[in-house]
């Protein structure tokens, strides 16, 4: 799967500008390197811990944005837009943050990613354009990218509307399907409406925008920014129809009839992975899906919302990754005394982006590295009651490149828990593949696609996001969006 | 936004409502169910489709007033707008040719049984239907169930209507009387659990389907999950409808109680 967009896309804040030039003549590098990294205000983590909706990084403050801005020394070959799966134009947009153009730094940001604001504060910065920053070669931390992107994107929300947007085409009539509202689909929509299609998403939830309404919690990206974006397609002419599931309401033949000439899906990931020990289907023992899915698009435990949701005094998270971080501190928030993190690797090995472990930490949260559970124990009424976990320790590395776990022989504890959070992964939905017939799927059941344009085995359907990926992030999501829509855009001008 | 067009009362708790949806009545087949969202604020309830028409852009749904949803879904009328509708989903049951086939339904598990008992006479069947409930106004849907079944055994517990006796009793006359090839049964989850276990001891294969809690209903959250020949399997994408004698209807009946003491609260 490629993740470098290759086809550098035509930027309205190229290095040779007049203006980026002078900007490099106005501050030596040693000045310029000799600014400390700025701090990202946050709300108290003891404040935190009892609201649901706060949102924890409070972001930049002008000031703050353009002191750190002038950290970029704008390298000639700049190392951070190879560490982005998109190639977002970085030093053009930071640039113009130094210059107080905020517009220009958005549309900049637009020309490669469609939701900047969400990337920028769901992106694991610090493995991606960060983790190439110059800074680094300095023994420096790196210029903050993300958060001078969330700052960048924010601002954009005053001047969002479309026509401000690069390169928008007149309309062409062809109608395209999208299947799923997530980032993959969401970003392919925009792309495809801004090049002229009539673009209809077909979201299976009563809500738009995927992972990024269910699954990620409002303290980590606020409903707001997502359905700004939302919003924004929907003024561009990008069509929402929710409560259908293409291969269910719709099949493909129906869409065909309906006068689709492409279909891209981004159904997404899908099915969560249990471990398969026992007791694992004890009451209280439930998926992040389900936990996240409850209270962030339920609304389950807020006024007035039907759905329920069980609060537990001691709640564990299986799991060491973004989502078990999500589950884990929306634990905290809805009254668990006692939060872990139960994770088999050390908190090296965590899949999860440094600041959402920090970020934890500071709230409470345990982390019980080291440890795997081998059985789930009830109380008489069939509710968990605790969990037995084996220690562990590290070996040699294994295929992930990382240390692998291995069981401490004979060395176990038993802790107490009423619920626990199963966040071990997830597997490819079989919804989609099943109801397509002729669809190619890979052995682990994702959508077999072409490396370059994303086509799958039927010339008409394009798939990206997590249901070919398998569990990715956003940003490579969103990137396969990106590249679905002009290889199949680039497909339609030569059929049609 | 779904309209409600009709709504007729079976018994005090069960009420039949036809509801607009257009695509969802095109593509469902029997055995699949929907999702509905009574208002804004509404959790996801699982009901299985009792029949639709496609024409009228229509589906059947026969809902028991159980918890707090079902319950403000039921208290809706005709003209009122439910907020979601989405489906059909799961699987659609294996209509074949199996020769004679006992179909089982208890309470308001003879709704959604009603479309299969149908399939099954069309394929070239010998349907033999046996309906239980509790007491003579609990049975539903029998003038229906008649027009597509061979035979209709009626059983309640207090012999009020038919046999005096559970379903199991009136599905072993059968079994007792004459070979029966396949068995399909839909209630609740003890009754299926004792079907299940008559049939294994007399090895006729026989399916069921569970009507479990769920959130998204399309394979995303896993709070469906059953124990099925010791797999864990989900109830929305693998099932509904399930080998009986294979299902932990133990667990099953734990895990739907899951939510009970917190809202008690």
């Amino acid at each position: 799967m490629k993740e470098m967009n290759k086809d550098r896309i035509d930027t309205i804040s190229p290095r040779n500008a007049a203006w980026r030039e002078e900007l490099r003549q106005s501050m030596s590098a040693k000045e310029r390197s000799s600014i400390p990294r700025s701090v990202m205000p946050e709300l108290p983590a003891d404040y935190r811990v009892k609201t649901m909706t706060g949102e924890v990084n409070e972001g930049l403050s002008e000031d703050q944005a353009v002191m750190e801005s002038k950290r970029c020394l704008d390298c000639p070959d700049p190392g951070c837009v190879g560490g982005c799966p998109v190639g977002i134009n970085i030093p053009g947009f930071i640039k113009n943050i130094e210059r107080k153009n905020f517009k220009d730094a958005a549309i900049t940001l637009k020309e490669t990613s469609a939701l900047p604001a969400v990337c920028g504060r769901v992106c694991p910065q610090e493995k991606q354009c960060e983790s190439k920053c110059i800074y680094n070669k300095m023994k420096k931390a790196p210029v903050a990218i993300g958060w001078l992107e969330r700052f960048a994107a924010d601002r954009a929300v005053d001047f969002s509307s479309d026509s401000s947007l690069p390169g928008r085409m007149a309309s062409n009539g062809i109608k395209v399907a999208v299947v799923g509202s997530g980032p993959a689909g969401l970003s392919f929509a925009g792309d495809m409406s801004r090049r002229g299609y009539d673009v209809t998403v077909f979201e299976a939830l009563h809500e738009i925008g995927g992972v990024l309404k269910y699954g990620i919690p409002e303290f980590r990206l606020p409903n707001s920014v997502v359905d700004v974006e939302i919003e924004s397609l929907k003024r561009s002419g990008v069509k929402f129809e929710t409560d259908v599931i293409i291969g269910k309401t719709y099949s493909y033949d129906d869409l065909l009839n309906m006068g689709f000439k492409g279909i891209f899906v981004a159904s997404g990931a899908g099915l969560p992975r249990f471990m398969g020990i026992k007791g694992e289907n004890l009451i209280g023992v439930m998926s992040a899906n389900e936990y996240l899915t409850r209270i962030n698009l339920m609304g389950a435990g807020k006024p007035g919302y039907a759905t329920p949701v069980l609060r537990g005094k001691n709640v564990a998270v299986i799991g060491g990754g973004n989502t078990a971080m999500d589950s884990v501190r929306t634990a905290r928030r809805m009254g668990a005394e006692r939060a872990m993190i139960v994770y088999r690797r050390s908190e090296d090995e965590m899949p999860a982006r440094l600041e959402e472990v920090k970020h934890a930490k500071e709230e409470g949260v345990e982390f019980l590295t080291l440890h795997n559970p081998i059985e789930y124990r009830a109380d008489e009424s069939g509710r968990v009651s605790s969990m037995l976990l084996q220690r562990m320790k590290l070996g040699e590395p294994d295929a992930s490149g990382r240390r692998s776990p291995v069981a401490i022989e004979g060395d176990t504890v038993e802790i107490p828990v009423d619920v626990v959070i199963v966040s071990v992964g997830v597997s490819p939905n079989p919804l989609i593949p099943d109801s397509i017939e002729g669809l190619e799927v890979t052995k682990r059941g994702t959508i077999a696609v072409n490396d370059e344009t994303l086509q799958s085995s039927m010339p008409l359907i394009y798939a990206g996001g997590d249901i070919v990926r398998g569990g990715a992030t956003v940003i490579l999501a969103m990137g396969d969006g990106r590249h679905a829509a002009s290889a199949m855009s680039e497909r339609l001008k030569v059929t049609l | 936004m779904n309209k409600i067009l009709s709504k007729e009362y079976f018994s005090e708790n069960v009420v039949k409502m036809i509801v607009e949806a257009p695509a969802i009545s095109r593509s469902r087949r029997p055995g699949h169910f929907v999702i509905v969202i009574a208002d804004a604020k509404g959790e996801r309830i699982p009901l299985t489709i009792a029949d639709s028409d496609p024409v009228k852009g229509t589906i059947t749904l026969v809902i028991q007033a159980v918890g707090d949803s079902t319950r403000k879904i039921c208290s809706m009328e005709a003209g009122d707008m439910l907020h979601d509708v989405v489906g059909p989903l799961g699987r659609a049951t294996e209509i074949a040719k199996y020769g004679t086939v006992v179909c089982a339904g208890g309470g308001v598990g003879v709704a959604p049984l009603l479309p299969i008992i149908k399939g099954m006479k069309e394929a070239g069947n010998r349907v033999i239907s046996v309906l239980a409930a509790r007491n003579s106004s609990l049975i539903i849907l029998e003038d229906q169930v008649r027009e597509y079944s061979d035979e209709v055994i009626i059983m309640t517990d207090d012999g009020s209507a038919g046999k005096k006796g559970l379903v199991t009793n009136g599905i072993e006359d059968v079994i007792l009387r004459e070979p029966v090839d396949f068995v399909v049964t839909i209630g609740p989850a003890i009754m299926m659990k004792f079907v299940s276990l008559l049939t294994k001891k007399y090895e006729v294969p026989t399916i069921c389907s569970l009507n479990t809690i769920m959130v998204d209903g399309t394979g995303m959250c896993g709070a469906c999950r059953v124990s099925v020949g010791g797999k864990t399997r989900f109830v929305c994408v693998d099932g509904p409808e399930f080998d009986a004698h294979q299902v932990d209807f133990d667990e099953m009946m734990l895990r739907m109680r899951a939510y009970d003491q917190p809202r008690k609260k």
